[in-house]
């Protein structure tokens, strides 16, 4: 397997015999430890495994009271090393993989000797699954765990689909391995795991590691008794259907990962456990081989590589200091920019807008959500203050005087944002940034009649601006790297990620997004029903149908975004007349209730018989972007495709399985 | 307003096994203060009638305060053991007396009602720290002739005193240092080296997680023989070996110190009550010999003689100036009330901490020794100082 991976970083085990108080023979401390600190976690490779299984001879040869494996500082384990895997060409590759995890890790649980694992800090994937192949378990409350593997196209497959169950409960395990993988990967802390029945004990970080090999001691004297509640076998049912739910809902049962990991939980009630190994042996190595995997893995390694040294961003140190902040407008989106301007860089923001009650409703609604932060805990008392007394509204654009960053949010009309930059301009000095969250408009014709033009930079916010972690930034013609380094060095403060982007119509996401919703409607428009053309796309398992996305993204805003559209390209951009009945009728949403299309609307929405079948509009949407994706990046809209890939899945929520979106157009069958 | 006094009572005391400094040391990559945060839990879990937040101050001496040892340790170290914000603490040095500094200025806190428990401690990490690390001696100390440029070198200190006191020949040492290393073997066979040990966990880059549970420096089965060989660094054809002294060393120190009143209410054992303490000044260059003016000071305080001490623990930084104490007082060199299970030859010296180890080994001693009513600490500082703690056995059964 080795030559898959000739980068591992190897996890060596270190077996060191350790003398407990009370007890005859010495316990066996292995330490898994790669040689590099906590910013680079240990994780088992081919090298690791076969390391680790040296050490389980060595401590089983010296003639132990027991065996206990802990981490590096702050890490247990964080899983498998997944480097080699796009490598691996064969499915016997990748059965052999599998095998060898399990092989390895058997090797603790069948050890006659009792077994510990001291969970000290982050384990992840293989390193949790690691822990429960021991029979006994502490935790720091320090750790984390989880299983990350359904979130990355994998199944805990080293074990951990049919330990888990066994250990705490179907219910618990379907949330820790599906419904948890399946929410942006959230992670379970030590205490919590300990309720869960993962750890048998949590203890302090300060001292966990001594406290745990005293508890040990204690577990090898007699002295502690170890009491876990059984297992229910009659929650399985309606926990797996739980289950099969939630994976129906996150993924419309798109990724294959996630309903296999369905299947072996449900196999773990009555499978031995050799026959649960071998089935998730057969699952791993079915899923290696999938192009699910492959586009995920891809995606994962943009999201931690990509996304934090963008392409083509310019050196940092031409960014200048932003210590008071502009926001022109202060409607919804304004305020919402100026609550993550003002958490994030924690200077003064200042908002304007044409009259008082507008100021003063943008003011208060910063107010209402930092008080809402407050009462959460997630603000202390004196964050509160401080934060309070750094937001001001202002009529009067001279506030922005001293101010090294100017945002405007005000309506998407040309005129108008040229305007409000002329007012700006002639408040503030010379290197002052001003920036548009325009998401369609021309930004190099917005800085045109400006002295200065090379201040003008895009900053493309993606609703809602607090959760959603893209951050478009765009050059325009006129822009210095001065100014672009800004954006990105305020992108990066604000916790986004930045994609570069060229000032060309709509940008990346809007673009695609709208190409996309471009041919459902037009589908409607020819006479596809509403609720096919509503599940066409269901087998790519996006995070929302397309009307739902309609319905976030508001029909007004969809419709600017189209015109505009229509307007640069109109040989592939139309405007759907369900669309502009919608806006007209100042609707949100298509739909009156569930499933029925507003009686109001029905004449725009009316099914003829005539349109595209779900299988012909999902061939047409994804014709539709594969031709948009190759005229952006002949256009130079983007640095390379991966920039594309790294926007859907960070401005629109789009699947790791999907790849973001152009590994799942290359597949075979796409574009059919 | 009138003020009276409170007795001031030792509740309990910990340590960390002592190590060897160096690479090779087994606390060669952990960290100084987390020597201390081991030591301050652990005295939290052995007393739990004690709540956290009743703690006054935490008081930690070490002698190089810089890096793992330096950000005012008493503080940064309570914080790190999860003490409450509302506890403060403080660093404090004397260099080999800093333990001991730290109880007797806790101490004299509590007994002037400033505060009702405190914890105090030390810790040197002198593999990380080596003596003499980032000092600046002003130069007017050789220039006006203030010290002899042998004050700063300890083991010359050491020289200095056999020539002061021709009679403590280097035989008389190495017997002595025989003695406290099989003073300490058999006191570790019984069982009495070990209920006050806090174990730590170790890393090692190299071998992974272990756990110290024992002390690393003391040589059982040393004999005069093999020590009478031994190279003496300090002086060609001297008399102070690495056998003769304690050897540098690592680890830490921590007790508890209490009101008596507040002691009772909370519960709290009584290991030993305070009777007095003083402190000495003597020529830097034979600043071994600063026990025996800081004991005539303690006695004399507190109204005691030489004969009313039943056990004596002493620092052991070298051998002849412990000889130089008990030659001074008329004392047997093997006088089996001094240092009866061994002393730092044996056990290691790791500077600061010393002292409260001196006085977490007596309290134990007084618990098993209900006939002794009074023992005495004491011990040597550089630059010319002894320090002396004597302290009265509440086990005492009173005159038979």
């Amino acid at each position: 397997m080795s030559e898959q991976f000739p980068d591992e970083v190897v996890t060596q085990a270190l077996t060191r015999l350790v003398t407990l108080p009370g007890v005859d023979k010495p316990l066996a401390l292995i330490t898994l430890d790669n040689g590099h600190d906590h910013t680079r976690p240990s994780t088992f490779g081919p090298g690791g495994l076969a390391s680790l299984e040296a050490a389980l001879d060595q401590a089983l040869a010296a003639d132990v009271a027991g065996i206990a494996v802990t981490g590096k500082p702050f890490v247990f384990a964080v899983g498998a090393d997944l480097s080699g895997v796009p490598r691996i060409s064969s499915r016997d590759d990748a059965l052999e993989i599998a095998r060898q995890g399990h092989r390895v890790f058997a090797r603790l649980r069948d050890v006659a000797v009792p077994t510990f694992a001291f969970v000290n800090g982050a384990a992840l994937g293989g390193g949790l699954e690691l822990a429960l192949h021991a029979q006994h378990r502490t935790i720091s409350g320090g750790a984390f765990v989880a299983f990350p593997e359904v979130f990355l196209g994998l199944v805990p497959g080293w074990g951990g689909t049919q330990l888990l169950p066994n250990l705490i409960g179907i219910d618990a395990a379907v949330s820790v391995i599906v419904e948890n993988a399946l929410s942006q990967n959230r992670m379970t802390s030590g205490p919590r795991a300990a309720k869960l029945g993962i750890a048998d004990a949590v203890f302090e970080p300060a001292d966990f590691l001594e406290r745990s090999l005293e508890w040990a001691a204690g577990v090898l004297t007699g002295a502690v008794a170890v009491d876990r509640p059984p297992v229910d076998r009659s929650a399985w049912d309606d926990a797996i259907a739980r289950a099969r739910q939630v994976v129906a809902a996150r993924t419309r049962n798109a990724s294959p990962a996630a309903v296999r990991a369905v299947d072996l939980l449900e196999l773990a009630r009555d499978a031995s456990f050799a026959d649960g190994t071998a089935a998730e042996d057969d699952a791993l190595a079915d899923l290696i081989m999938t192009p699910e995997l492959r586009a995920s893995l891809y995606a994962f390694d943009l999201t931690q590589k990509r996304a934090k040294r963008p392409a083509g961003a310019p050196d940092k140190a031409l960014a200048r200091p932003v210590t008071k902040v502009g926001v022109v407008g202060a409607g919804l989106m304004a305020s919402q920019l100026a609550l993550l301007l003002l958490r994030k860089l924690q200077v003064p923001v200042v908002l304007t807008d044409v009259d008082q009650a507008r100021v003063d409703r943008g003011v208060g609604w910063v107010h209402g959500e930092l008080d809402k932060l407050a009462g959460k805990g997630r603000l202390s008392p004196d964050a509160l203050n401080r934060l309070k007394g750094l937001v001001s509204g202002s009529l009067e654009k001279s506030a922005f005087a001293d101010a090294d960053l100017v945002i405007e949010a005000v309506f998407e009309e040309l005129s108008v944002k040229k305007q409000v930059f002329a007012e700006v301009e002639a408040v503030v000095s010379a290197q002052c940034v001003l920036a548009t969250n325009t998401s369609a408009l021309s930004i190099t014709e917005m800085a045109a009649d400006l002295q200065h033009p090379e201040r003008v930079v895009g900053m493309h916010f993606f609703n809602p601006v607090a959760v959603l972690p893209l951050l478009e930034v765009v050059r325009a013609g006129s822009t210095d790297d001065a100014t672009l380094a800004t954006a990105f060095a305020v992108g990066k403060q604000l916790g986004k990620s930045c994609v570069l982007v060229a000032d060309a119509p709509a940008f990346v996401v809007n673009r695609l997004l709208t190409r996309f919703l471009g041919e459902v409607t037009a589908a409607v428009d020819a006479g596809t029903p509403v609720d096919v053309a509503e599940r066409a796309l269901d087998p790519l398992g996006l995070p929302m149908t397309p009307f739902e996305l309609l319905s976030l993204v508001g029909p007004a805003v969809a419709l600017h975004v189209a015109e505009r559209m229509h307007e640069a390209f109109p040989d592939r951009f139309g405007v759907g007349t369900g669309l502009r009945r919608m806006v007209e009728l100042g609707k949100t949403t298509v739909f009156s209730e569930p499933g029925v299309v507003d009686p109001e609307l029905a004449d725009a929405f009316t099914s003829t018989g005539t349109g595209p079948t779900a299988e012909e509009l999902r061939a047409s949407a994804e014709r539709a972007m594969a031709e948009e994706i190759s005229l952006m990046l002949d256009e130079g809209v983007v640095q390379a495709v991966e920039d594309v890939d790294l926007a859907m899945l960070l401005g629109a929520g789009w699947p790791f399985w999907l790849g973001g979106i152009s590994p799942s157009l290359r597949r075979p069958g796409a574009l059919a | 307003m009138s003020r009276s006094l409170r007795e001031v009572v030792f509740v309990d005391g910990v340590r960390t096994p002592f190590g060897k400094a160096g690479p090779k040391g087994m606390y060669a990559q952990t960290r100084a203060d987390d020597l201390v945060v081991r030591c301050i839990r652990e005295l939290m879990r052995r007393n739990p009638g004690l709540p956290p937040e009743r703690v006054d101050e935490v008081a930690i001496a070490a002698t190089t305060q810089i890096g793992d040892q330096g950000l005012t340790i008493g503080r940064t170290a309570a914080l790190l053991a999860g003490l409450p914000t509302s506890v403060p603490g403080f660093a404090i040095d004397r260099m080999c007396a800093g333990a001991m500094t730290a109880v007797t200025t806790t101490a004299s806190g509590i007994a002037f009602g400033a505060y009702d428990v405190a914890i105090a401690g030390g810790v040197e990490h002198m593999g990380h720290h080596p003596m003499g690390e980032g000092v600046d001696p002003n130069p007017r100390f050789v220039s006006e002739k203030i010290v002899d440029s042998s004050a700063l070198v300890m083991g010359s200190t050491a020289e200095n005193l056999h020539d002061r006191f021709p009679h403590l020949t280097k035989e008389r040492a190495d017997a002595f240092a025989v003695g406290s290393q099989d003073r300490y073997a058999a006191a570790l066979a019984a069982g009495k080296i070990g209920p006050e040990l806090v174990p730590v966990a170790v890393r090692s880059a190299e071998q992974g997680w272990g756990l110290a549970t024992e002390d690393e420096p003391p040589r059982p089965g040393t004999t005069v023989e093999g020590l009478a060989g031994l190279k003496t660094p300090f002086r060609p054809h001297g008399h102070v070996t690495a056998g003769n002294a304690a050897g540098l060393n690592d680890g830490a120190t921590g007790c508890l110190l209490a009101a008596e009143d507040v002691a009772t209410e909370l519960g709290l054992q009584i290991g030993m009550r305070l009777v007095g303490f003083g402190f000495a000044g003597v020529e830097p260059e034979v600043m071994g010999v600063g026990p025996v003016p800081s004991t005539l000071k303690a006695l004399a305080s507190t109204g005691l003689t030489i004969d009313d001490i039943g056990l004596f623990e002493l620092n052991e930084a070298f051998a002849v100036q412990v000889l130089a104490f008990l030659d001074h007082f008329g004392i047997a060199d093997d006088d089996p009330r001094v240092n009866m299970w061994g002393g730092a030859i044996a056990v290691g010296h790791p500077l600061a901490s010393s002292g409260v180890r001196l006085m977490t080994q007596l309290s134990r001693q007084f618990a098993e020794r209900p006939d002794v009513r009074y023992g005495l600490t004491a011990m040597c500082v550089g630059i010319g100082m002894g320090g002396t703690v004597i302290w009265e056995n509440p086990a005492w059964e009173g005159e038979k």
